[in-house]
């Protein structure tokens, strides 16, 4: 994204190329322009720039592609591991 | 609901027609949302919705049912005949329902049938926000509805050129920004929201500058620590790009740094003792670093492994900056 760059080498995005049909649709959701078209198929061209919101691998017909697909947020994570161990009052609050 | 015009006949029923006009009651209800007043129950009733005078060639979009997506949508297509349909999310935005799934294959499936959409329309094709792709497996849509998904633009407002440039989008639609103001318009409900750990903590910190140092203090360590928290939320926030790092957790501990030497050196910093004046340096950015942290939320571009990785690191080192910070004060009250 324009004037903004997340941390390096840590985005878990996976693309198995050998099973991409290039259909294009992985162009089409990703907001971050991650992926390029080549030779008829899907390549990954800027893997640090995911914020691995998951649109790309729901929306890939051949399943093709993999990622450990998540809200970005602190306070988000937090609540998430409360909620693991089940640590009483925790059960949403932050964005809703 | 808001807007609300009359009713269409369409298909075998009739569906509820709305204006682009937005009121000052739907403005300033978004206002109110913006700052965490009824933001949970900002909402419309999902279903299928007609803008202009729609037929049953026009095209259909669809968004959730957070009215401040609802108002942005139709306000964008004044003057069009489409239909809206939209989804059942609670109340919540189109992307963060996506993230959550609400804004999902299963609902779109659902208040397709729901709304007889089949029976209005002759074409079967939907118009999707590209940041609701989280939550919608087209092909899925595809094979259980019929209808085909594209995926058009981020924004409301590039929708009026979407539907002029042959329903093509350019590459300007398919990306995401973070300008100033995209900032600025979420810091108040952050604000709002960090109320209920803030609150608490103020007063730790009065209390325990009480008991060290004595009421004038207190005060002083209170507006001290509301600077750090005012820093990491509105501050770091506003100046984003500006810090040269990528860990937010590293940009709220710069900014809070420089928050800190302002702080020596308005508040005559040159009168406070070694110990206190450390433990200043120490604890400030780390509750400033804390706030820009948890910034991320609102951002447009950070990743759960990143998010993940600046907590492993980041947390352990804030909670020993303010255990040392602690440490000092404590040690220097009793010496």
């Amino acid at each position: 994204m324009k004037g903004f760059k997340y941390l390096k080498d840590v985005a878990t995005l996976e693309l198995d190329r050998s099973l991409c049909i290039g259909c294009g649709r992985c162009l089409e959701v990703c907001p971050h322009q991650v992926f390029r078209m080549q030779d008829q198929r899907a390549q990954l061209a800027e893997k640090d720039a995911c914020m691995e919101c998951g649109a790309c691998a729901l929306n890939c017909p051949v399943a093709a592609l993999r990622v450990d697909a998540g809200v970005g947020c602190a306070s988000g994570l937090i609540n998430e591991w409360l909620r693991a161990r089940k640590v009483p009052g925790f059960g949403g609050g932050g964005c809703g | 609901m808001p807007g609300f015009l009359g009713w269409l006949q369409a298909g075998p029923g009739r569906v509820a027609r709305i204006g682009s006009g937005l009121s000052v009651a739907d403005h300033l209800g978004a206002c109110l949302a913006r700052w965490g007043v009824n933001r949970m129950n900002f909402l419309v009733p999902p279903g299928l919705y007609a803008i202009g005078q729609p037929t049953p060639e026009a095209p259909v979009l669809v968004t959730a049912n957070y009215q401040m997506s609802y108002d942005l949508v139709r306000r964008a297509l004044a003057g069009r005949d489409v239909w809206l349909l939209v989804l059942e999310t609670f109340g919540i935005n189109v992307w963060c329902a996506a993230g959550k799934g609400t804004f999902g294959t299963e609902e779109l499936v659902r208040r397709i049938e729901l709304s007889g959409l089949a029976g209005v329309v002759s074409h079967r094709r939907l118009i999707l926000p590209i940041l609701g792709a989280p939550g919608v497996a087209a092909h899925e849509v595809k094979k259980r509805s019929g209808f085909s998904v594209v995926y058009a633009t981020i924004r409301a407002d590039d929708l009026p050129e979407y539907l002029d440039n042959g329903q093509v989008s350019t590459p300007a639609m398919r990306e995401l920004t973070f300008n100033w103001y995209d900032r600025l318009v979420l810091i108040p409900v952050e604000g709002v929201l960090a109320l209920k750990s803030v609150a608490p903590a103020g007063a730790a910190v009065y209390l325990a500058a009480l008991l060290l140092g004595g009421a004038a203090v207190a005060g002083s360590a209170l507006i001290a620590y509301l600077g750090a928290v005012f820093t990491g939320i509105v501050v770091a926030p506003l100046l984003l790009p500006l810090v040269p790092v990528r860990s937010f957790a590293v940009k709220g501990a710069l900014c809070g740094l420089l928050y800190s030497a302002c702080l020596y050196a308005v508040a005559g910093g040159a009168q406070w003792s070694r110990p206190v004046a450390l433990a200043a340096f120490l604890a400030l950015p780390a509750i400033s670093s804390h706030h820009a942290l948890n910034f991320t939320g609102c951002s447009t571009y950070t990743s759960r492994s990143g998010v993940k990785k600046e907590m492993r690191l980041g947390l352990p080192a804030m909670g020993c900056a303010l255990v040392a910070a602690l440490a000092l004060v404590v040690a220097a009250a009793f010496s």
